[in-house]
């Protein structure tokens, strides 16, 4: 089944052209990297799935629902989480209540004790078990962001929409991050990564995606992508051109 | 553990209902009119708090709801001869009714933007009432004698008004941590720490904001009906006095913003310092330039207030005070 349809979606800001007819398609279960250069447009593509924008032309249907234009929090209530690129704790409330927050207005829309019991399950998941009393704001750069990723898992959703989760971590704990991402799609999440560790994206992706000046310029299989002309002259330039430099 | 958390809820009851029974018992009016402002004042600022503390929107004109309730409900008791408590409840639904039009159109701004309004909102309605006929104008209303006859002659109708305060007292105290230990709390404290994160992990954000600018707007207008009957008269002067607004702000940021316990203990704290400034020579003119200086000195060394700081430096306390 098709989880995620996204048909001919434009967003623009003024002149500028943000998004232009990107279409694509995410089967359940899935994990799609979604790459491409800076202002590609990829983070604008997260804000028009999950409702933050309203898409100029083209429609969002998830899991068969038309979504488009809905507001982020009723984008949420359907089944679609988010882990930001910048993380945003809520940094007065323990690491548990940022947890349970997902849990209680997500998808499931948990009670209290319900959304309790559920964070000490995903907390254990990414790792942060052993923090959940502490204040967000104590944590450190790492596990602020297991904390948004377990925020967002906190919500039990169908889709979770990676922002860059892995940016500003040291190698160690890129290979932590990425055994976690393995984990959660094993448990039957399907997962829509941004991404600009291309080793980690080749790695754990089914599918990839390229954003370039809004537009998609490539999918396929990982291994394709890279090789594909045209993504490579949209992050290196001319390929010809590179070639030459690099053999002097 | 249950227990205890409850415990932190139940202690600010627990001493609002002792200190009102003693009260009550030792019968002394000079004590029943300093314990009269002190719950209002309590009230006011735990109301306030609903807003400030839990969504983290500053109204600084929130003594419109004062104001404009109490207006109304004196309105109904002197002019219609409504009972006190119907006329009070009425107070705090136009009140709440306000607020929740307003909230349809302010909440949509943030920060100072949203704080600026609520000051223009308060000097519109003082406006408004100044000129309103049925509402006597500039010179505003007073109840008849004959009105406190119901409740036994004038004497005792000011304790009728006490003990009414005293329970609206307890009631917001028990809606604030109601409010703080539901769900519907956690959203509140999730907009306060980051609006947009906060509706992308699905809280309904304007509803639940305007929610709680009705519920904080409710009670400060059962308050003012109380108060301006106990003072047998209302003018738009009394009403909507800005720095009252003020000074409930310094309560709840003396006391810990977004607990229970913390606008409570400011209050009392704040009450006992103005009454001692009130009286003192020196400083008897200056009352609210002191409560200035006193803001001042919390935002800038303990912006958690008395109840947060405590609750800092103690682990053994974060059970104990909510």
């Amino acid at each position: 089944m098709m989880l995620l349809q996204v048909q001919e979606v434009t967003k623009r800001f003024g002149g500028l052209q943000a998004l232009s007819d990107v279409t694509f398609e995410l089967p359940e279960g899935q994990i799609l990297g979604l790459i491409g250069p800076n202002g590609a447009g990829k983070t604008t593509l997260f804000n028009v799935l999950n409702g933050v924008f309203a898409p100029n032309k083209g429609r969002v249907i998830f899991r068969g629902e038309d979504i488009t234009g809905l507001p982020p929090y009723d984008v949420a209530r359907r089944g679609i989480a988010r882990a930001y690129q910048v993380v945003r704790p809520l940094n007065d409330l323990t690491v548990r209540e940022n947890v349970m927050v997902g849990g209680c207005f997500g998808r499931e829309c948990l009670s209290l004790g319900q959304a309790a019991s559920g964070a000490e399950e995903v907390l254990a998941v990414v790792g942060l078990l052993d923090r959940a009393d502490q204040l967000a704001s104590s944590l450190n750069v790492a596990q602020k962001k297991r904390l948004e990723l377990a925020r967002a898992l906190g919500s039990r959703p169908y889709l979770l929409l990676l922002d860059e989760v892995l940016a500003g971590l040291n190698p160690s704990e890129i290979a932590a991050m990425l055994e976690t991402i393995q984990k959660i799609r094993a448990g039957g999440i399907t997962i829509l990564m941004i991404e600009h560790v291309m080793q980690a994206v080749m790695n754990v992706s089914d599918r990839v995606i390229v954003l370039d000046y809004g537009q998609v310029i490539a999918e396929g299989l990982p291994e394709e992508v890279v090789n594909n002309p045209l993504v490579i002259e949209a992050y290196l330039g001319d390929p010809k051109l590179t070639q030459r430099l690099i053999e002097g | 553990m249950k227990t205890r958390l409850r415990f932190g809820y139940l202690l600010p009851l627990a001493i609002i209902l002792v200190w009102g029974v003693w009260v009550l018992l030792k019968g002394e009016d000079t004590l029943r009119e300093t314990t009269f402002t002190v719950f209002m004042f309590i009230g006011m600022a735990s109301s306030l708090n609903i807003l400030l503390g839990y969504t983290g929107y500053v109204s600084f004109g929130h003594i419109v709801f004062f104001g404009l309730g109490g207006y109304f409900g004196f309105y109904l008791v002197s002019q219609h001869n409504l009972a006190l408590i119907p006329a009070s409840l009425a107070g705090g639904a136009l009140s709440g009714a306000l607020a929740g039009l307003l909230g349809l159109a302010v909440l949509r701004l943030r920060g100072a933007y949203f704080a600026l309004a609520t000051i223009g909102i308060n000097e519109a309605a003082r406006a408004f009432v100044s000129n309103f006929g049925p509402f006597g104008g500039a010179t505003g209303l007073f109840v008849q004698f004959s009105a406190y006859e119901a409740y036994g002659g004038a004497g005792p109708a000011l304790w009728t008004t006490f003990i009414y305060l005293w329970l609206v007292t307890l009631v917001v105290l028990l809606a604030s941590s109601l409010v703080k230990s539901s769900r519907f709390g956690l959203g509140l404290m999730a907009i306060r720490e980051d609006e947009d994160a906060a509706m992308v992990m699905g809280v309904k954000a304007p509803r639940a904001k305007t929610i709680a600018f009705m519920i904080s707007a409710f009670f400060p207008g059962m308050i003012g009906t109380l108060y301006f009957f106990k003072n047998g008269n209302v003018e738009p002067g009394d009403a909507f006095q800005l720095h009252m607004s003020i000074e409930a702000l310094v309560m709840i940021m003396l006391g810990g913003m977004g607990t229970v316990f913390g606008p409570m203990l400011g209050a009392v704290t704040y009450q006992g310092l103005r009454g001692y400034l009130l009286t003192s020579p020196i400083f008897k003119s200056l009352h609210l330039a002191v409560s200035g200086v006193f803001l001042l000195v919390i935002i800038l060394f303990i912006p958690a207030g008395v109840v947060g700081w405590i609750r800092h430096r103690i682990p053994l306390t974060r059970k104990l005070l909510e």
